[in-house]
């Protein structure tokens, strides 16, 4: 008998159709192109009048094979790969790829490359936590949150803009290091940003913590109990909205968040409403470790000194050092050297644990490169959420869980 | 240390909601009188921070010199592959006996191109820099993929940072090569 390579169809066919036909019942699918569902995911709904009886995710609209990619180039050259994972939070996902990688060399960056690093992640986490209070509030029909957002994270996209030379797609990172310093006066233009930006947040949260209808679309709404989120693999504000005070900055610290005082917002019901919350606290907290790393920057070398197969020599020497000219060509053609091993290393990332987990045989490019993706798992939860409640509901709980496709589908 | 965020239960007045309403408003009107945030873009544009990353374009050095060595290491680490270069002889171009190489073209594929700045990273001559640009348009494919004439074009002359080249000669006339 000839083989059935006609997948798509039969895939097509198994998500459109239930498999037990029920006349009293209505299928509805929405998305992948519905302005509610932040992306290109699509969910398949089994509906009882308006309350939804089974809810089936369909993912990978936006699959474009980066753990493949990433198996046929350098280190260095996936860096601008990574922006596309969550890109909401370019900076924090640079940081993290280049930490997984460091640590698979054993290489330690300086005081000063760590420190820029925790920077641009906590603003990262800022300016992911606007966008997605504002696309939450959005969804529950408060446009104006949505724009005053806008307009706070513009600031952080012009400072990243001015650090990084791109707003959206940063590549700021590089193994054993960062593309280039700060510039002078951009931490003082950081703190500056941070002054105006607290009062600024609290007019914000003032517009939906304390609102009626804000309140009656989310308090109580899609409640993930704590076994649950833990069960689902929940990270990020998802897990802490559901009282579960995890947040790897505290348990595994890296870069040097363990100099930092912060502490970790949780929630106590699990609601939409405690998800909400914990993301304007968390907003808050990153403020105060931006303005700790600010006061207390250290100065030295921004990238590794030691670490000649590893990170590329500076562009003078290049220039000007024969032995340095073929050193650049060597790291540029054969990547950055690893040893032969594997790693994992997971970062708090703003929407939950981004991990990546590396296989090297040595060399410049990666054997098998796995991405953890906190979206991906923090949606598996959906065919257990969404049941019992009404379709305007499912609108807040996807709100509030706060997804990017670009990470989930990879 | 963890905290658990609070939840307080809504108070009478904010239940009616009405005063709510009241206080929405003020924001509305101190905001309706607070400058503008926007900007009329084509009319006005933003300014572009030093190092920003736009279009990639060839630059000259101080001499109109092309300073390219078609060396290819760019074509090679980009990441989309949106370089592509032939490289050529430069025997019939009397003011570049100090290099053995030259393109012969250069095309860049702009609707490939990622803004990334590996080229510009790892260009061992300063050749390549991406600038200022942003807006790129154009009715069809072909002429999104800028040639080498566009990309000097773009490009112009940029001040020599290393002086590569005049340092080099300076050394073996004093009889000191690398
Ligand atoms: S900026 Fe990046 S994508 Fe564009 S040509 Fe240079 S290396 Fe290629
Ligand atoms: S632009 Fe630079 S990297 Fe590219 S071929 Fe020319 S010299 Fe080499």
């Amino acid at each position: 008998m000839a083989t059935d390579f006609s997948y798509p169809d039969a895939a097509a066919k198994a998500a459109n159709l239930p498999k037990e036909f029920d006349p009293e019942k209505m299928s509805l699918s929405m998305g992948p192109s519905h302005p509610s569902t932040h992306g290109v995911l699509r969910i398949q709904f089994e509906l009882d009048g308006e309350i939804v009886t089974k809810a089936d995710p369909v993912v990978g609209y936006l699959h474009r094979g980066d753990e493949k990619i990433a198996e046929n180039m350098t280190y260095n050259q996936f860096v601008p790969y990574t922006d596309r994972l969550d890109y909401l939070a370019p900076l924090a996902n640079n940081m993290a790829y280049a930490i997984a990688v460091e640590r698979l060399a054993g290489l330690e960056v300086p005081a000063r490359c760590q420190a820029i690093r925790v920077l641009t992640a906590e603003m990262a986490r800022v300016s992911a936590h606007l966008m997605g209070l504002g696309a939450f509030g959005i969804d529950v029909g408060a446009w104006t949150v949505f724009m005053y957002c806008f307009e706070e994270r513009e600031k952080l996209y012009k400072l990243f803009e001015e650090l990084t030379g791109a707003r959206f797609t940063t590549s700021y990172s590089r193994i054993g290091g960062l593309t280039r310093d700060v510039p002078e006066g951009w931490t003082q233009r950081v703190d500056a940003f941070c002054d105006q930006f607290l009062p600024i947040l609290d007019e914000i949260l003032g517009l939906l913590s304390r609102n009626k209808i804000f309140l009656d679309r989310t308090v109580d709404v899609g409640v993930i109990s704590k076994a649950d989120a833990i069960a689902y693999g929940l990270t990020g504000p998802n897990l802490r909205g559901s009282g579960v005070p995890n947040d790897l900055r505290k348990d595994r610290p890296y870069s040097g968040y363990e100099q930092y005082e912060f502490d970790v917002p949780v929630g106590s019901k699990g609601d939409c409403y405690d998800r909400y919350l914990c993301r304007g606290e968390e907003m808050k907290q990153s403020i105060r470790i931006i303005r700790q790393v600010v006061k207390n920057f250290p100065g030295g070398a921004w990238h590794a000194q030691d670490a000649r197969r590893i990170f590329a020599p500076p562009k003078d020497k290049v220039l000007t050092s024969m032995e340095e000219l073929i050193n650049n060509f060597m790291l540029v053609t054969e990547g950055p050297q690893m040893p032969a091993g594997e790693v994992y290393f997971e970062a708090e990332n703003p929407k939950g644990v981004l991990g990546f987990y590396i296989v090297s045989k040595g060399g410049g490019v990666p054997y098998r490169m796995k991405i953890r993706s906190p979206s991906f798992c923090n949606l598996s939860i959906l065919p257990k959420l969404c049941v019992g409640n009404l379709v305007s509901d499912v609108v807040s709980i996807l709100g509030s869980l706060d997804f990017v496709m670009g990470e989930c589908d990879r | 240390m963890p905290y658990v965020v609070e939840r307080k239960p809504l108070t009478l007045s904010e239940r009616i909601y009405l005063p709510q309403i009241l206080a929405g408003m003020r924001v509305t009107l101190r905001r309706l009188f607070a400058p503008n945030v926007t900007m009329e873009y084509p009319e006005q544009r933003p300014a572009i921070p030093t190092g920003y990353r736009g279009v990639p374009t060839l630059v000259k050095d101080p001499h109109g010199r092309e300073k390219c060595v078609s060396c290819q290491l760019c074509e090679f680490v980009c990441p989309p592959k949106a370089i592509r270069i032939t490289p050529g002889s430069v025997e019939d171009q009397p003011d570049r006996t100090h290099v053995e190489k030259g393109p012969q073209a250069f095309d860049i594929d702009m609707l490939r191109c990622i803004y990334c700045g590996l080229c510009q990273e790892v260009c061992p001559e300063e050749a390549i820099f991406l600038q200022n640009q942003y807006t790129l348009s154009g009715y069809t494919r072909a002429e999104l993929v800028n040639d080498k004439a566009k990309l000097y074009e773009l490009g112009g002359t940029l001040p020599d940072q290393h002086f590569k080249w005049d340092k080099k000669k300076a050394a073996a006339e004093h009889g000191n090569t690398h």
